[in-house]
């Protein structure tokens, strides 16, 4: 599906903790996800999930511990990062300008998430759903190799639901990552799953 | 490379369709218009204080994109996206620093040309202050992007902006005034100085607002 470096992507968190003011919002955290792996983050509202997710995603410093991230990374989160103003296909070419990807693989990824009849209308008119697929259509034209989903499963409809689950598949299986942090159970087999408790620490 | 051109391009598009071509220019020409209501129509007098009106004018008209070149960003998730995919936060403040010299610098430069025209400034002043201007925009693009990572999400971020700059572009002011009077060769060289300084620094000053401003 994408094109692989040389070397399998990989992920490895070593003993992490994370402090923000004077709290410690994450802790004892070790993860170490393989070329392939899809890892449920899981845990109760405000346990740190996003916060786990911006860690990996270098927006956030580590306070002590390490992580080592092997190959691109791709992130959506709650928000959309379209222009709001310019149609959906501009605003995706936009960053598959920015990712080097080709236009073709814009047009896979708006297929796969079913976008292609919404291609040519501005951003600003996509209900909740649709902004949601749009983001994940972000990921996939990015083609980076570990894809980190926030709530990705949050306002889709069911057969979203099961494309989303395809692509996350089919990613996973040219040997790509993802983190996905969900309540539901994604229904796709997942390699392992992370439990979050209210301390911010794997259980 | 191409990617550093294609949010240049971003930026100006984005202040071109949100009202900052034509925005900063009315402005701008609408306080050369009224200066004259002020002085009364002195022919000699608008000469003599004409071009530091226009510099007057410039300055206040840096402040009217402020609100629009960070916060927005911020909060659709844009400058997370960037910062994912390894920019550092003053290669992004420098393309939007760019970006506001081609949208923001280069229309108030040609807008100059009408405004001197409007107070009758005399022609031989007038490329002086072209100049003395086109020297100075690019700091003053530097400075907006600056204030607007730093007041991004602030209550009353427009009024704080226009605090934080006034003071800092007293220097570009004087030094801009100064070229407008007999000899202006001191003055041009201060003025490229202190224009040059801030232009290198506001991309770091701005990258590491950008930076505290994460969270």
């Amino acid at each position: 599906m994408s094109p692989r470096q040389a070397s399998l992507p990989s992920l490895n968190l070593d003993n992490v903790a994370v402090m923000r003011g004077n709290r410690m919002v994450l802790r004892d955290l070790s993860v170490a996800a393989r070329s392939g792996d899809i890892i449920w983050i899981r845990g109760a509202n405000g346990c740190g999930k996003s916060t786990f997710l911006r860690l990996v995603a270098g927006l956030l410093a580590v306070t002590s511990g390490a992580i080592h991230a092997e190959g691109r990374i791709a992130l959506a989160d709650e928000n959309l990062a379209l222009d709001a103003n310019v149609t959906l296909e501009a605003a995706l070419r936009f960053w598959a300008d920015m990712d080097g990807a080709s236009a073709d693989a814009r047009d896979a990824a708006l297929t796969d998430m079913d976008l292609q009849d919404l291609a040519h209308i501005p951003v600003r008119f996509l209900s909740t759903g649709q902004r949601k697929r749009a983001s994940i259509a972000r990921v996939l034209t990015s083609q980076a190799d570990i894809w980190l989903m926030d709530e990705p499963y949050n306002g889709l409809d069911s057969a979203s639901c099961a494309r989303l689950d395809q692509a996350m598949l089919a990613h996973t299986a040219s040997g790509g990552i993802v983190l996905v942090a969900a309540h539901q159970p994604p229904s796709i087999n997942v390699a392992h799953s992370l439990l979050l408790d209210k301390q911010g620490a794997a259980t | 490379m191409k990617s550093f051109v294609a949010l240049v391009a971003r930026e100006v598009r984005l202040a071109w369709t949100g009202g900052g071509l034509w925005l900063p220019v009315v402005f701008y020409l609408a306080v050369a218009t009224l200066f004259p209501f002020v002085t009364g129509p002195d022919k000699a007098l608008l000469a003599r204080t004409g071009g530091g009106i226009l510099w007057i004018a410039a300055l206040l008209a840096t402040l009217l994109p402020i609100e629009r070149l960070i916060l927005p960003d911020r909060q659709s998730g844009v400058l997370d996206q960037l910062a994912v995919r390894g920019w550092s936060d003053e290669l992004v403040a420098t393309a939007k620093i760019a970006g506001q010299i081609v949208a923001f610098a280069l229309p108030l430069l040609l807008a100059t040309v009408v405004g001197a025209a409007l107070i009758g400034l005399p022609e031989a002043q007038l490329g002086t202050l072209l100049i003395g201007l086109a020297m100075a925009l690019p700091a003053l693009s530097g400075l907006s992007v600056m204030i607007a990572a730093l007041t991004a999400g602030l209550n009353g971020a427009s009024a704080l902006g226009g605090l934080l700059l006034v003071p800092i572009t007293i220097p570009l002011l004087i030094f801009g005034a100064g070229t407008l009077a007999e000899d202006p060769g001191n003055a041009m060289q201060l003025l490229a100085a202190t224009s040059l300084a801030i232009t290198a620094l506001s991309p770091f000053a701005a990258g590491a607002a950008l930076r505290a401003g994460r969270i």
